[in-house]
C-alpha cells in the first residue's frame, strides 16, 4: 500500500504526546453466587500515548480482556478509573472503535450494509454511508463482496469486514480483544499486515489484546505482559523498537525480533507455566 | 447420496399408491369371510375421491374452504401481531415478564381446546369464534419466540452495536427486531399450523361451514366416504399453505445459512 509507505516516515510519536487512554489503579472483580469475589485484575496503571500501538499478552483467563472492556465502557471497573484523552470515562468509550474477538457482523445485514450502518446511525445519509463503506471495503480488500451476508464470507473475511466497520466510523482509539485469535496462521500473519497498513494511514492509539507474542511482537511500539490471575497485574512493559514499515510475516525472520522475543518470552514462560501448573493440580 | 428429483417423485408415488392398493385390496376382497378393512368403517379409495371429486366439481367445496382459509389467515395475523407485541415488551420489562411468569405458564399448559365453548358462548358459531381459538395457539408460539429472540440477540453482536454508538431506538431497528424476526419465521410453519387447527377444532366443535363442519357433518350420519374426503381435501390445503410459507421464508431469510432442516 503506497499511501502507508508515505506515512512511515514520519517520525514517532514524540514521548510528550497527549494520553489517549489512561487506567488509573483499574481493578476488576466478578461477583458470583454463592462464592466469594473474583478479583480478576489487581489495581492496575497504563498509558497508552496517541499514535502508540500497544499489546497486552498474558496467559489465557488472565484478565487482559477485561481491562479492554473497562477501556471500552462497557464494564465498569470495580476500583480506579479510566481516562480518555483526559476526560475521565463515564458510560460508553465513544472515542474507541472495538474489534471484537468473535463475530459481531449483524447476520441479517449485507456486507456492506454492515459497514454502512456504522455511518448511518450518526445522521450520514443512506448514499453518503454507502459510497465511503464501499470505500472501505476496498481498503480491507473486500470491494466485490458488499452484497454477501456474514455467512457467506470466510472467518477471515469477516474479521476484515469488522476491520472496516470499526474503522468507517474514524476513531481515535482502536481497541481490538485477540481480533485475530479464531483464523489460522497464515491468514492471520495477512490480517497483521493489513491492520498495520490500515493504521499507517493515520496512527490512532491501538489497545491490542492478544496471547500471543510472536503477533504482540511483530505489531506493536510496546509489548505489555500480564501475569496469570486471579489478581492478574503488569509483570513487564518492553518497548519494541522494530523499523516500520513492517510486514507482519517478515518481521519474524529480523534478528532483532528474536532477541526481543527472547527477552520477553522468558518472562511469560513462568506465568504461562503457572497458570497450567494450577490447572493440572489434583 | 442424493436422488435424482425424478427417482424421487416417482417413489414418492409409489408410496402413495401401494397404500391406496392396500386399502382398496383391504376393502374389497374378503379373507374367509371377512374383510380386513371393512368398507362401513373404512369406505374405499375409489369412492372417495369420486367424492373430492363431486365436492370440487358441484362447487360445495369453495365456501368451505375459503371459511377455513379466512380463519386460519385471521387467527394468525392476530395472533403473530399480539405474540411480537407481548413477546418484546416481556423480554425488555424483566419485571413484567417476573409478574406474568406464571399466568404465561398456566395458560400455555391449558388444553386450548376447552376455551372452545367459552369462545363459541362469546362470539357465536361464526368464524370468530374460531379465529379466537387459532389465536390462543398461535400466540403462545410466537410469544415465545420472539422472547427468545430478543433475549438471545447474541451479547457480542450487541456490544458492538452499542460501541457503534447505537441508541435505544437504533438498537430496536437494527439489532432487537431483525432478531426477534428471524425467530419467528423459524415458527412460522408451526405457527400457521396451529392456526389451521385452531379453525378446524373449533369449526368441528360447533359451526355453520368449513372443513371442520363438513367432516363432522359426514361423520354424524356414518357417511366414512364423507369424513375421509373432507381429511384427503384437509391435507391437500396443508400442503399448500405450507408450500406458500416457504417461498415467503425464503424471501425473508435470504441471509440465514441454509440448514438441513430448510432444504427440503
Amino acid at each position: 500500500m503506497e499511501a502507508a509507505l508515505g506515512h512511515a516516515a514520519a517520525p514517532p510519536p514524540a514521548s510528550g504526546a497527549a494520553m489517549a487512554v489512561e487506567l488509573h489503579d483499574v481493578s476488576i472483580s466478578f461477583a458470583m453466587k454463592g462464592q466469594p469475589v473474583y478479583k480478576a485484575v489487581a489495581p492496575t496503571s497504563l498509558k497508552v500515548r496517541e499514535g502508540e500501538f500497544v499489546a497486552i499478552v498474558g496467559p489465557t483467563g488472565c484478565g487482559k480482556s477485561t481491562l479492554l472492556n473497562a477501556t471500552a465502557g462497557l464494564l465498569k471497573p470495580a476500583g480506579g478509573h479510566v481516562t480518555v484523552f483526559g476526560t475521565p470515562l463515564s458510560g460508553l468509550n465513544a472515542q474507541a472503535g472495538y474489534l471484537f474477538q468473535q463475530d459481531a457482523l449483524m447476520p441479517w445485514k449485507t456486507a456492506l450494509d454492515n459497514v454502512a450502518i456504522a455511518l448511518e446511525i450518526g445522521g450520514t445519509r443512506r448514499a453518503d454511508a454507502l459510497a465511503q463503506a464501499q470505500e472501505w471495503m476496498k481498503k480491507v480488500g473486500l470491494g466485490r463482496f458488499g452484497d454477501r451476508y456474514p455467512h457467506q464470507l470466510s472467518g477471515g473475511q469477516r474479521k476484515r469486514v469488522g476491520l472496516a466497520q470499526v474503522l468507517v466510523r474514524q476513531p481515535k482509539i482502536l481497541l481490538m480483544d485477540e481480533p485475530f485469535g479464531p483464523l489460522d496462521a497464515q491468514t492471520r500473519q495477512i490480517m497483521g499486515t493489513l491492520l498495520l497498513n490500515l493504521w499507517a494511514l493515520d496512527r490512532k492509539a491501538v489497545l491490542f489484546v492478544t496471547h500471543d507474542l510472536d503477533e504482540a511482537i511483530a505489531l506493536s511500539d510496546r509489548v505489555v505482559i500480564m501475569s496469570a490471575g486471579p489478581e492478574a497485574r503488569i509483570i513487564g512493559d518492553y518497548p519494541i523498537d522494530l523499523d516500520r514499515p513492517r510486514d507482519a510475516a517478515d518481521i519474524r525472520l529480523d534478528p532483532r525480533f528474536h532477541t526481543l522475543h527472547r527477552q520477553i518470552w522468558n518472562q511469560l514462560k513462568a506465568e504461562v507455566a503457572k497458570t497450567y501448573g494450577e490447572d493440572l493440580a489434583p | 447420496m442424493k436422488l435424482h428429483p425424478v427417482k424421487l417423485l416417482l417413489l414418492q408415488l409409489l408410496v402413495a399408491l401401494v397404500a391406496l392398493a392396500i386399502w382398496q385390496v383391504g376393502a374389497t376382497v374378503p379373507i374367509g369371510d371377512t374383510y380386513l378393512l371393512p368398507e362401513f368403517f373404512f369406505s374405499k379409495p375409489g369412492d372417495v375421491l369420486v367424492r373430492v371429486y363431486t365436492l370440487f366439481a358441484t362447487g360445495v367445496i369453495w365456501k368451505h374452504l375459503w371459511i377455513t382459509l379466512s380463519e386460519t389467515v385471521l387467527a394468525f395475523l392476530i395472533g403473530s401481531v399480539a405474540g411480537v407485541v407481548f413477546g418484546f415488551w416481556f423480554a425488555r420489562q424483566p419485571t413484567v415478564a417476573a409478574v406474568f411468569d406464571p399466568y404465561v405458564k398456566m395458560f400455555n399448559a391449558l388444553p386450548r381446546v376447552v376455551l372452545a365453548p367459552i369462545f363459541m358462548l362469546w362470539l357465536g358459531l361464526g368464524i370468530w369464534s374460531k379465529v379466537a381459538l387459532g389465536v390462543t395457539l398461535v400466540f403462545f408460539i410466537v410469544f415465545f419466540n420472539v422472547y427468545q429472540g430478543v433475549k438471545e440477540v447474541s451479547p457480542v453482536v450487541l456490544a458492538n452495536a452499542r460501541m457503534m454508538g447505537m441508541n435505544e431506538r437504533q438498537l430496536f431497528r437494527n439489532v432487537y427486531w431483525p432478531s426477534a424476526l428471524s425467530w419467528m419465521f423459524s415458527s412460522l410453519h408451526t405457527a400457521v399450523g396451529f392456526a389451521l387447527v385452531g379453525a378446524v377444532v373449533g369449526e368441528y366443535l360447533g359451526s355453520a361451514a368449513g372443513l371442520g363442519y363438513l367432516i363432522h357433518q359426514a361423520e354424524g350420519v356414518f357417511d366414512v366416504t364423507g369424513v375421509f374426503a373432507g381429511m384427503v381435501i384437509l391435507a391437500a390445503f396443508v400442503l399448500v399453505i405450507d408450500w406458500a410459507v416457504t417461498r415467503i421464508e425464503n424471501r425473508l431469510l435470504v441471509w440465514r445459512p441454509q440448514s438441513a432442516s430448510e432444504q427440503n
